[in-house]
């Protein structure tokens, strides 16, 4: 298939891929910074004949997009960080119902309503639950406009896959930057599964139901079990992470989304200098990729994690790492963006 | 030959005891809009919405397709059930907790977009499931487990009229109010019900049927004075009949 080469911003690039992946619904509400996808998606998703819809509160957005996974067609949303906050009800709901979703995070500065320049201070928030009860949420990080084009297809798939959300968290930087990105002429077939628990009307089979509530003795402590188990095997199959110039290194940085983008940059200024620096980028925050921190724990001298937040996904690279060697780190948060010139400052010093 | 009708159960129903209360109206409305559901013959293309509260459970006593939603938010996940699958029949069973209080923006903005869905509101002037505390509809001076002294109107304002609150929005197509508590209104329940869900068949747009109904448990009083209680007290401040019909 012949791919095409064309400039778009993140947010829109967003779009475009989570349309390319046959997403049937997009509920949303406004926020900045990712105003222009609800903008994009009012209309497209018309002239495309499917369904559009703003929402009259970031609830009851995502509670559409629960209403439409019940019925096994693909359904999104997406805000930024304080319209998330007010989604985890209806994400803990996905969760224990066992619906696939999209969730996308175009991050701004918090806490409160902070300012409106991107952030990645919601990492605690996308990972570690946000809402109520013992669940995991799948988390991409987008760190390149292209990655904002692909990212929905891998979400829907994943959130299929394994009956659960599946989060994007990008941030405003991603969202709102413009590079050229690399799009197949025509959108490759969506790939569906079979969806045997889908609300479709009981013609011809059994009524079914969709739930989260378990009164009955040791119902809910075998749902939980049973949701731990798809998580194990999340945690087994779907970790993805990206390394550069890892071999040899002697000090490697750990970096997400548009802080690991910028990192990019820093690493070429070290090689230019003859510094062993490497990098491992996280895809997936969660399942996060401990093992290959654990593994260059066994190689490197000292990991600096680098975030746009006062330190967060920092304490899962300290828990990989169990101590094995230093692990250091540089923060910037408030929706402040990094220059290469301070990260590098900083990689010299230690 | 024999004219005499045989009662039985109707398909939309499950074959399973009820976790409802002595004397509580949910029995008679799940009944009622089984009934409906059978003789318009939709069944196999409905899909239910649960809430939260005492109706919970009615995915495990209707036989059609039912999802559970987050509390106050049916007419939100309704909305995403509609808008994919227009040709199906979708209703919302909510409380007046779950509708009137943590649910107001939802059911307001389903209403005012007029979605073509069948909403069927139970007001029993508390929140039953979780021990009978004060609901939005809850009545001047009626005494809950959180207005011990009764509601006053100074602390806690007034009863909501759902009906009429939203009869004002042009997307609302068809609102009225009925009662459970005796055979008569039991009778003109169903018959409201059934063309509310008709409605929805017609593409009319949106309809709510509030109906009165007994908690004896809540209230603290048997069956039979939770159904005085309708006759004399509740239907004085949620009256009886069609609030608006914009579909003839």
């Amino acid at each position: 298939m012949a791919n095409k080469k064309t400039l778009m911003e993140g947010n829109i690039a967003l779009c475009e891929g989570a349309i390319a992946a046959g997403c049937d619904a997009y509920f949303g509400y406004p926020i900045t910074p990712q105003n222009d996808v609800t903008g994009h998606m009012s209309r497209r998703m018309i002239e495309l004949k499917r369904v559009f819809l703003q929402a009259e509160s970031e609830i009851a957005a995502i509670n559409m997009v629960l209403g439409v996974a019940a019925t096994g067609k693909r359904a999104m949303t997406s805000s930024s960080s304080p319209g998330v906050s007010l989604k985890q009800e209806g994400i803990s709901y996905l969760a224990g119902c066992e619906l696939p979703a999209l969730i996308v995070n175009v991050q701004r500065g918090g806490p409160g309503l902070g300012n409106i320049t991107g952030s990645q201070s919601d990492y605690f928030q996308a990972v570690k639950g946000g809402g109520h009860g013992d669940y995991r949420v799948i988390t991409l990080a987008s760190a390149s406009v292209q990655e904002m084009y692909d990212m929905p297809q891998l979400a829907f798939e994943l959130a299929d896959k394994y009956r659960t959300p599946v989060m994007i968290l990008a941030d405003g930087y991603v969202g709102m930057m413009m590079e050229p990105i690399t799009m197949p002429e025509k959108a490759p077939e969506v790939k569906t599964v079979k969806k045997d628990w889908a609300l479709t009307g009981c013609a011809g089979r059994k009524p079914r139901k969709i739930l989260s509530l378990y009164m009955s003795d040791g119902l809910l402590e075998a749902h939980n079990r049973k949701l731990n188990e798809k998580y194990s095997l999340i945690k087994k199959n779907e970790v993805r992470y990206e390394a550069v110039n890892t071999e040899g290194a002697d000090i490697v940085i750990a970096a997400f989304g548009i802080a690991a983008k910028i990192c990019k940059s820093v690493l070429q200024m070290a090689q230019k200098d003859g510094l062993k620096v490497g990098m491992i980028r996280p895809i997936t925050l969660w399942p996060f990729p401990e093992q290959a921190f654990a593994d260059i724990a066994k190689t490197a001298k000292k990991i600096l994690v680098v975030e746009m937040n006062m330190g967060q996904m920092v304490e899962d690279v300290r828990l990989a790492v169990q101590g094995k060697i230093p692990v250091e780190f540089l923060g910037k948060p408030g929706g402040s963006i990094f220059s290469t010139e301070e990260i590098y400052e900083h990689i010299k010093k230690i | 030959m024999s004219t005499s009708k045989k009662y039985k159960r109707p398909e939309s129903l499950q074959e399973t005891k009820h976790l409802y209360c002595a004397g509580c109206g949910h029995g008679i409305i799940h009944r009622l809009v089984a009934e409906v559901i059978d003789e318009l013959g939709v069944r196999e293309k409905t899909i239910g919405i649960a809430p939260v509260g005492c109706a919970v459970f009615a995915y495990d006593y209707f036989n059609f397709d039912v999802t559970e939603a987050p509390h106050g938010r049916p007419p939100a996940v309704a909305t995403g059930i509609k808008r994919v699958m227009p040709d199906h029949v979708v209703f919302t069973y909510q409380g007046d907790g779950d509708l009137a209080a943590i649910g107001t923006a939802e059911i307001i903005h389903a209403a005012n977009r007029g979605e073509n869905i069948t909403v069927i509101f139970v007001n029993n002037t508390n929140y039953g499931m979780t021990g009978g505390q004060m609901a939005p509809t809850t009545l001047i001076a009626q005494k809950t487990a959180t207005s011990p002294f009764g509601r006053s109107a100074a602390n806690e304002g007034y009863p909501i009229k759902v009906c009429e609150l939203l009869s004002s929005l042009e997307g609302t197509k068809f609102l009225a109010r009925v009662a459970v508590d005796k055979p008569g209104n039991v009778l003109q329940a169903k018959k409201t019900l059934l063309k509310a869900f008709q409605n929805q068949l017609d593409k009319k747009g949106f309809s709510l049927v509030e109906v009165l109904s007994m908690c004896p448990v809540g209230w603290g009083m048997t069956p039979q004075a939770a159904c005085k209680r309708i006759q004399e007290e509740v239907t004085k401040i949620f009256p009886l009949g069609v609030i608006k019909d914009l579909t003839v």
